[in-house]
């Protein structure tokens, strides 16, 4: 059985992705942005479950991240949240978080509720490859989950080719050796690496994360990737002009089709 | 049964390397090259001398004969507050500051909570002319600035952790996210037996230097390598895991751990890890951390700064569930009445962190040929204001 995520990939378009904080800006905004995003066109979301120690992301995701926290966000009120969410949204949905708030919950069991609610694949940055394949990828498999892997410029050929080959969805291409939202537009450098890994022919298609802020960057990620994911810089804009800035947003961004 | 590490870095179910795919690179650098190179002989001849002619090691083992008189036991005390920069620290620092230079870096990062790893830091980037950065809670800026003050002098930017609870658990996040965005020319020094991956295991084999002393120091003056009792404090655990090392396996040897309760394990204001923590991942480590049911990392309390962590070393989480080791916590108060104790029976004013293990006898009774040996962590210069403030002195 396809996941909705595979079937995304099959479309033959730039994918457009969005992250944001779950329980930001308000506690009880998930549902609507989710709903307003796809509205807008967007291809995919990444639902960002809120950690308290957030160490792959820059000053924006954090803060977002504590304010979520403070406003009551956790793992059980999400997947309440999320509950009919299928009733209203038909785009791939993905939650990306760090891994210890899944390890409490029990691995098994956050993924079995994944599936009852709809999501279509996880993105844990801190479970490691070879952790993920010895404990975690039958259950993964067993609840239609797709797991999603990182590569940075920094990964060697060798390993991107053995995260290649434990994906089955696409792989989360982070564009520079950063943290989240760090870069001010790509240069020479994010091109040449664009192109290496363009070149490896992957079997999985690449999607770039990390420093896309507007169209320029959408444009230039998306030469040779499927797709990519705006993450600080749609949080920046909510913590502006909050949820009824979305659909200016988007259209910014996105390309003409 | 081991309860040192595994090659992938395991002690029992604890330790690993939980980390973004981001940091993979370097901590993989690290692993595939820490061993081999602290067992160069290049290396160890340079680490040797640099730990007897600049740290002034070894440390004496100091019979503490007014001590033992009033606890009506053999306490022995490893004096490791004479260590150049006032503490154990620095064993860590400078065998870290030479594996760097093997590595090639020409950066070190660093966090501290009370600055005592953060001056042992910027201490070894001076005697190499290496640049330094130190990331410390802003909060902790504000209550060690003597610390501050130390490391600028000795030419480190101290830059302020500003997310979170600005303490040592938002240092250490920061100086992650500095190595995350500086890649290939940037080491960075952990301060304890913490993080992924080898540097739970390189950081105890640096402190190690503690045990092989002790190992021989006490067969001298006692005609026997094995004391009944090895004594440490537990914050991450990087003093005591360099005083348990050379005896992890060897049962006839005893292994306490006195972590800091705080105002009282269950009070909400305790760092006491053992007890209070559950297993989960916290800066890269599989362990056990406080936190709540949902997985988020919970802010500790200690009047000691440098015990003031949500998480223990993997090595040590091992230890206590396996009962190897026996877990004991004391309170502020505890611990407070102790280094004052300390002070006037032997003439040594203890770091807060190592009175906690002074407390241990509050809770503890020991027969009177047992053999102690206590890990005299740090000297008591850094706190002496809190001692003020605490004892109206």
């Amino acid at each position: 059985m396809k996941n909705r995520i595979q079937k995304k990939l099959e479309e033959d378009k730039k994918l457009v992705s969005i992250y944001f904080s779950a329980g930001y800006p308000n506690l009880n905004d998930t549902v609507s942005i989710i709903q307003d995003l796809e509205t807008n066109g967007v291809d995919m979301i990444e639902i960002g479950l809120p950690f308290s120690d957030p160490l792959a992301d820059g000053p924006t995701i954090q803060e977002s991240s504590t304010i979520a926290l403070k406003n009551g966000m956790g793992t059980d009120l999400l997947f309440d949240q999320l509950k009919e969410i299928r009733k209203t949204v038909s785009i791939p949905l993905i939650i990306m978080g760090y891994f210890n708030p899944v390890l409490q919950y029990g691995v098994e069991n956050f993924c079995k509720k994944c599936q009852e609610i709809g999501i279509d694949g996880l993105i844990l940055p801190d479970l490691p490859l070879d952790v993920y394949k010895e404990e975690y990828e039958t259950i993964f498999k067993k609840y239609n989950l797709i797991n999603i892997f990182l590569i940075t410029p920094q990964t060697s050929e060798s390993r991107i080719l053995q995260i290649d080959d434990a994906s089955d969805g696409f792989i989360y291409m982070v564009s520079s050796a950063s943290t989240t939202g760090a870069k001010q537009g790509f240069g020479e450098e994010q091109d040449a690496y664009f192109k290496r890994i363009a070149s490896m022919n992957l079997k999985n298609p690449q999607i770039v994360g990390f420093g896309i802020s507007n169209a320029q960057t959408f444009k230039q990620a998306t030469n040779t990737a499927k797709g990519a994911i705006i993450g600080s810089a749609f949080i920046k804009m909510l913590s502006q002009k909050g949820t009824v800035g979305i659909s200016e947003f988007i259209q910014t961004i996105k390309p003409v089709s | 049964m081991t309860y040192n590490a595994n090659e992938k870095g395991y002690y029992g179910q604890f330790g690993g390397a939980f980390i973004p795919e981001m940091l993979y690179p370097n901590t993989e650098e690290l692993r595939q090259n820490y061993i081999q190179i602290m067992e160069e002989p290049s290396f160890k001849k340079e680490f040797h001398a640099l730990l007897k002619d600049y740290v002034g090691r070894p440390t004496p083992l100091y019979f503490a004969n007014r001590l033992s008189d009033k606890y009506k036991t053999k306490i022995y005390l490893k004096r490791e507050d004479l260590c150049h920069t006032g503490a154990h620290k620095v064993n860590n620092t400078i065998g870290q500051i030479l594996m760097a230079k093997r590595l090639g870096k020409t950066r070190i990062i660093a966090e501290t909570g009370a600055g005592q790893h953060g001056v042992a830091t910027a201490t070894v980037c001076a005697l190499m002319g290496i640049d330094c950065v130190v990331y410390m809670g802003e909060i902790d800026i504000a209550r060690q600035a003597p610390n501050v003050a130390r490391m600028k002098m000795l030419g480190a930017e101290v830059r302020p952790a500003l997310s979170g609870s600005r303490t040592l658990k938002d240092a250490t996040n920061e100086a992650i996210r500095d190595w995350i965005n500086n890649p290939v020319d940037t080491h960075y020094i952990i301060g304890s037996v913490v993080g992924p991956h080898p540097y739970p295991d390189m950081v105890a084999r640096f402190q190690s230097v503690i045990s092989e002393e002790i190992q021989s120091q006490l067969l001298e003056k006692e005609g026997t390598p094995n004391p009944d009792y090895l004594i440490a404090c537990v914050g991450g655990g990087s003093n005591a895991a360099g005083t348990y090392y050379h005896y992890l396996d060897n049962m006839d040897v005893g292994i306490i751990a006195v972590e800091a309760a705080g105002k009282g394990i269950h009070s909400g204001e305790s760092a006491a890890t053992s007890a209070l923590g559950k297993v989960g991942i916290i800066h890269g480590s599989k362990t056990l951390l406080m936190q709540t049911q949902d997985g988020q990392i919970t802010e500790p309390y200690s009047i000691s700064a440098g015990l003031d962590y949500p998480g223990v070393g993997p090595m040590h989480a091992h230890l206590y569930t396996s009962g190897r080791g026996e877990f004991i916590s004391v309170t502020d108060d505890e611990a407070m009445t102790a280094g004052l104790l300390v002070s006037q029976l032997e003439g040594i004013i203890p770091a807060i962190e190592t009175s906690h293990a002074f407390a241990i006898f509050d809770h503890r009774k020991f027969k009177p040929d047992d053999i102690l040996v206590i890990n005299l962590s740090g000297r008591g210069d850094k706190d002496l204001q809190t001692y003020i403030d605490y004892f109206k002195l």
